[in-house]
C-alpha cells in the first residue's frame, strides 16, 4: 500500500496528547492502523507526552498506607498476559473502527442517503463530532458540497479523486471552510469511506439542500 | 531507599548502559522543581521494575514504579484540571492498570514514561470526559504490519525515554510552552491560540518546529553532544 495522504503533525499531536475528541480519534486511529509510518509519528508524539510526564514536579507523595490500600485493592486481580499474534484472515476495516461498526464489510447494514450514496453512522460518546461509513457508487461524485466546520474523509475501499489529488486506501483528505469540492469515486468499484465532521455539509444544489434536512447529514 | 536497590544494581552493573550514555547521571539537567530522588531512576531500572512485576508481581519493584509515577500523575492530572481528589483517583487507576498490564509492557517499543503516559491520559479520557480514546490494536489481522525495524533503531527507542526529556529542555520556551499546554491544558490548538492571541497558523508551525526539531535530534543520536549537558 502507497499511501499519499497522511494526518497533519498537529492532528497527530492533538490525538496523542489526549486532546481530539472521540469521532476525530477514530478518524486517526483508523488510519494509524493502515498506516505504519504514521503509527511511528504518533509513538514519537507519545514519547515526548511521557518525557513530560517524567519531567513533572511529583505532586504529593506516596507513602506507605497510600501504597497497601492501592495494593489490597489489586490483591486479587488477574494480571493480563500478552495474547500471541494471530493472524486471522485480514479483514477490511480494521480495528478499531470495525468494533464501532459490529463487524466487517459484509456485516453491514446501509442506509440509503439518496442519489446512490449509502452511509452508516457510527456511535460514538463524542457531542461535537460525528462520524459516519459513506459508499459511493463507482464512477459517481458526491454532490458539490462545502463545509461550515471541517471534514477529514479516508478511503477503506476504492478511490476518489478531488482537485487535490487522487486519494486510495488509507488516505485521509481533509477539507474546511474554505474548501468547496467534489469528490468522484474511481470507476470500477464502488467508494467506502469513513467521514468525520463537526458540522452540517452544505450542499449547492437546491435539490440537495432540500433533502439535506431529512436524511441528517 | 534500600527497596530500590537491586533493580538500580542492574542497570549500573559495568557494561549494562549503551556507551555513549554511560555518564548519564553526570548530564542530567538541574531541575530545581524536582527535589525527589526516585527522579534518578533511568528508563532501564524502570523497565525491569516493569518486567519483575509482569514475570513474578514483585511487590518492590512495584513501589519502585508507584513512588516514580504516583506523583507525576497526580501532578498530570492536577495540571488537566482535576480537583486533588480526582488527580488522586487518576494516580490510583492508573497504578492499578499498570499492575494488571505490566506483562504487555515491551521494553523493545516503549520507554516505560511512554507507555504510562498513554494509561494515564487514557484513564483520564475515560473517567472525566466519558469518551474513549479510540486505539489501533497491533494484533489485529486488519492492521497493516511495521516493516522490520533494524536492530539500531531499537536500541535508540530504549535510550530515548531519557535522551527525550534532555532534549525537551533544549527547546525554546515559546515551542515549550505549547507542547505543555497541548498535553496538560486538554486545549485544541485553536483554544491555545485564542488564550495566547496568536494566530493558529503561528501556533501549528511553532508545534511542527518543535516537533520536527525532537525527532532530528532523535534520529540523529551524534548531533547532541553530551558535553552540551554537562554542569
Amino acid at each position: 500500500m502507497n499511501i499519499q495522504h497522511h494526518i497533519s503533525e498537529d492532528t497527530l499531536l492533538a490525538y496523542s496528547a489526549g486532546n481530539l475528541s472521540e469521532a476525530w480519534g477514530l478518524m486517526v486511529a483508523t488510519h494509524l492502523a493502515l498506516c505504519p509510518s504514521c503509527r511511528a509519528r504518533a509513538h514519537e508524539a507519545e514519547s515526548i507526552g511521557g518525557a513530560l510526564l517524567d519531567a513533572l514536579a511529583p505532586a504529593g507523595t506516596s507513602d506507605d498506607s497510600a501504597f497497601a490500600a492501592l495494593m489490597q485493592s489489586i490483591d486479587d486481580m488477574p494480571i493480563e498476559v500478552a495474547q500471541p499474534t494471530v493472524r486471522a484472515a485480514p479483514s477490511v476495516l480494521p480495528e478499531p473502527l470495525r468494533s464501532y461498526v459490529g463487524g466487517d464489510l459484509y456485516a453491514l447494514r446501509w442506509k440509503r442517503l439518496g442519489m446512490g450514496v449509502y452511509h452508516l453512522p457510527i456511535k460514538t460518546r463524542d457531542g461535537k463530532a460525528s462520524a459516519r461509513l459513506l459508499k459511493v457508487p463507482a464512477g459517481r461524485p458526491v454532490p458539490l458540497h462545502s463545509h461550515t466546520g471541517e471534514e477529514m474523509t479516508l478511503v477503506l475501499v476504492g478511490s476518489f479523486h478531488t482537485y487535490q489529488g487522487n486519494f486510495q486506501r488509507g488516505d485521509i483528505e481533509t477539507a474546511d471552510a474554505s474548501v468547496e469540492h467534489m469528490p468522484i469515486a474511481a470507476p470500477g468499484e464502488d467508494c467506502i469511506c469513513l467521514a468525520v465532521t463537526d458540522s452540517p455539509l452544505r450542499f449547492r444544489s437546491l435539490a440537495a439542500r432540500i433533502v439535506q434536512p431529512f436524511i441528517g447529514i | 531507599m534500600p527497596a530500590i536497590r537491586p533493580y538500580l544494581r542492574l542497570v549500573t552493573a559495568p557494561g549494562a548502559a549503551p556507551p555513549h550514555n554511560g555518564n548519564r547521571i553526570a548530564f542530567m539537567p538541574e531541575r530545581t522543581t524536582d527535589t525527589s530522588a526516585a527522579n534518578d531512576l533511568a528508563t532501564n531500572d524502570l523497565a525491569k521494575c516493569l518486567s519483575a512485576v509482569a514475570a513474578h508481581q514483585d511487590r518492590r519493584a512495584f513501589r519502585t514504579l508507584f513512588d516514580h509515577f504516583a506523583p507525576r500523575v497526580r501532578a498530570y492530572g492536577m495540571r488537566l484540571g482535576c480537583t486533588p481528589q480526582q488527580a488522586e483517583e487518576l494516580a490510583q487507576e492508573t497504578m492499578v492498570k499498570v499492575w494488571r498490564k505490566a506483562g504487555l509492557f515491551d521494553p523493545a517499543k516503549a520507554a516505560p514514561s511512554t507507555w504510562i503516559f498513554r494509561i494515564a491520559r487514557n484513564q483520564r479520557i475515560d473517567a472525566f470526559r466519558r469518551e474513549s480514546h479510540p486505539e489501533f490494536d497491533p494484533n489485529d489481522p486488519g492492521l497493516v504490519p511495521d516493516e522490520e525495524i533494524p536492530a539500531d533503531q531499537l536500541i535508540e527507542q530504549r535510550q530515548s525515554g531519557e535522551a527525550l526529556r534532555l532534549m525537551l529542555e533544549t527547546l525554546p520556551e515559546e515551542q515549550k510552552l505549547l507542547l505543555h499546554m497541548s498535553f496538560y491544558q486538554d486545549m485544541s490548538h485553536s483554544h491555545i491560540a485564542d488564550k495566547l492571541n496568536l494566530p493558529l497558523g503561528t501556533v501549528k508551525s511553532r508545534l511542527r518546529l518543535a516537533m520536527g526539531k525532537l525527532k532530528t535530534r532523535l534520529t540523529e543520536p551524534h548531533a547532541i553532544s553530551t558535553e552540551e549537558f554537562d554542569t
